[in-house]
């Protein structure tokens, strides 16, 4: 009994024990059963003739952070994008911590509140100034009043640094600050989820780490996560899973190690020499 | 009648004119953004009845609908007032309101196609209904952007008000009549008079929209 104790404190208090990452109470939580949060399931997507998604499955869960790549027109935008129901699907299905998404109607409404989405354009209300930006979900949706809303979304302003820039239009403000901001549109609902439909690739360079720190900080607190992207340091950093699609097909699922130094299949190969060797 | 009484005359008529005009231009906003929304709705049914109305009533000469309504109306006995002029000012309001509601709706909803797509999207993705995402993001939007096309509308709305006159309504172009009537040697001055009442609103209206396209504008 002694002896095992005095292990178990050994096992727990080795320091490099919690450096490496696959090991990290995180992964050993993720990896804990738990029903999906969620979870696509034979989802076809036809655009008339063009087959965009074939028989996609898929379960995210809780905590998790998957990272979506593939070459342009592989169907990873459409199928970050069904998830909340941006974008219909033909046959399957796809539920959200347990619910399946609803037809649309108040209770879709209601569904997408709960899931956060961060687009390529940024798509900040341009009428409205960035503080109305952050608040409006949470008076309209969460009927929260407007001093309170007002104060949660300074706070998550600030977090993503551009509090300063509150009573300023979208167009005034630069790409990077932007998707900030739209992140922090996002957070301002509390979802469950978060979607990233290639959240860095209308930045210009410089702006794209101001975006990806403030991404990586919400993996590393737990947010689950989807997120098209091409920004490999950013899977290797936050990403649990990396999924590979290629021709609207999920070509190949693996962590993100794994995935980068020693991909499966042909398709994922060719991909990660072309982009690897830029 | 000397030059003081023909000016009150005319006052009272450009009254007239400002009371059916302020009172349709309300009317045909409201009725105009709502058929407008129903265009744009994922609902066919609305769709379908939003294009009917606007293709039967904006092919319809307005003259003929102020006849549906002055004549059309009380003889389906809908009347709104005790008095018979207060129901030709609001004939005459429904017919303007009915008419230009088309106009308004047509050109809300090539200012909605101006609103990029991503704008509604982003609205739908924090869980606004369709409605919410309408009246909070879109159509905001949408109206900044027709502010000078709606300005031709509503200055058209100005100037179909005279076709009201035809129809016991009291305004500019009634009080013309009824002063031409009694100094017909002043004809000319009198038509060029009643002109320039319409000249002076209509560009007041300009300016108004002016003010509003600078004051509204949306950076992008």
């Amino acid at each position: 009994m002694t002896q095992v104790t005095s292990r178990l404190q050994f096992f727990w208090q080795d320091p490099t024990f919690f450096m490496c990452e696959r090991y990290s109470l995180r992964s050993i939580a993720m990896r804990a059963e738990s029903p999906p949060l969620v979870s696509v399931t034979d989802v076809e997507k036809h655009y008339g003739d063009f087959h965009a998604l074939k028989h996609i499955n898929l379960n995210i869960k809780e905590r998790e952070v998957v990272v979506v790549i593939g070459p342009s027109g592989s169907g990873k935008s459409t199928l970050c994008r069904t998830i909340n129901r941006l974008e219909t699907i033909t046959s399957g299905s796809i539920t959200i911590d347990g619910k399946q998404l609803p037809a649309e109607g108040a209770a879709l409404a209601q569904l997408r509140s709960d899931v956060g989405m961060v687009f390529q354009a940024f798509n900040l209300f341009a009428h409205k100034t960035i503080l109305e930006n952050v608040t409006l979900g949470p008076i309209k949706v969460r009927k929260l009043s407007k001093a309170e809303a007002e104060k949660q979304a300074m706070a998550l302003l600030e977090r993503v640094g551009v509090a300063h820039q509150a009573d300023k239009y979208p167009a005034q403000l630069s790409g990077g600050q932007q998707q900030r901001v739209a992140i922090a549109r996002s957070l301002a609902m509390k979802p469950k989820v978060m979607l990233f439909d290639e959240p860095t690739s209308a930045l210009d360079p410089e702006m794209i780490n101001e975006v990806l720190d403030v991404m990586v900080g919400l993996a590393e607190e737990g947010m689950t996560m989807v997120v098209v992207t091409h920004e490999m340091g950013f899977a290797r950093k936050a990403a649990h899973r990396v999924v590979f699609m290629a021709d609207g097909e999920i070509v190949e699922i693996a962590e993100p190690e794994e995935f980068f130094t020693n991909p499966k299949t042909p398709r994922a190969k060719d991909f990660l020499s072309k982009i690897l060797t830029r | 009648m000397d030059f003081l009484q023909l000016l009150e005359m005319f006052l009272s008529g450009i009254w007239g004119t400002i009371k059916l005009f302020a009172v349709a231009l309300i009317g045909a906003l409201i009725l105009g953004t709502i058929l407008a929304g129903m265009r744009v709705s994922p609902t066919p049914v609305l769709r379908t009845a939003a294009s009917t109305y606007i293709n039967v009533v904006r092919n319809t000469p307005l003259t003929l609908v102020m006849f549906f309504c002055a004549f059309g109306l009380p003889f389906l006995d809908i009347r709104f007032g005790a008095t018979s002029s207060f129901n030709s000012f609001v004939y005459a309001t429904l017919a303007l309101t009915a008419y230009t509601a088309c106009f308004v709706a047509e050109t809300l909803k090539s200012g909605i196609s101006t609103v990029p797509v991503g704008q509604a999207e982003a609205a739908r993705a924090i869980g606004l209904t369709f409605g919410q995402t309408l009246n909070q993001v879109v159509l905001p939007q949408a109206f900044r952007t027709v502010i000078p096309p709606l300005g031709s509308v509503i200055i058209a709305l100005l100037k179909n008000t005279s076709i009201a006159s035809a129809f016991n309504n009291r305004e500019l172009i009634s009080a013309m009549r009824n002063a031409i009537e009694v100094r017909g040697d002043l004809v000319v001055p009198l038509l060029f008079g009643t002109a320039l009442a319409y000249l002076i609103l209509a560009l007041i209206l300009g300016r108004v929209f002016d003010y509003l396209e600078k004051k509204l504008v949306i950076l992008r």
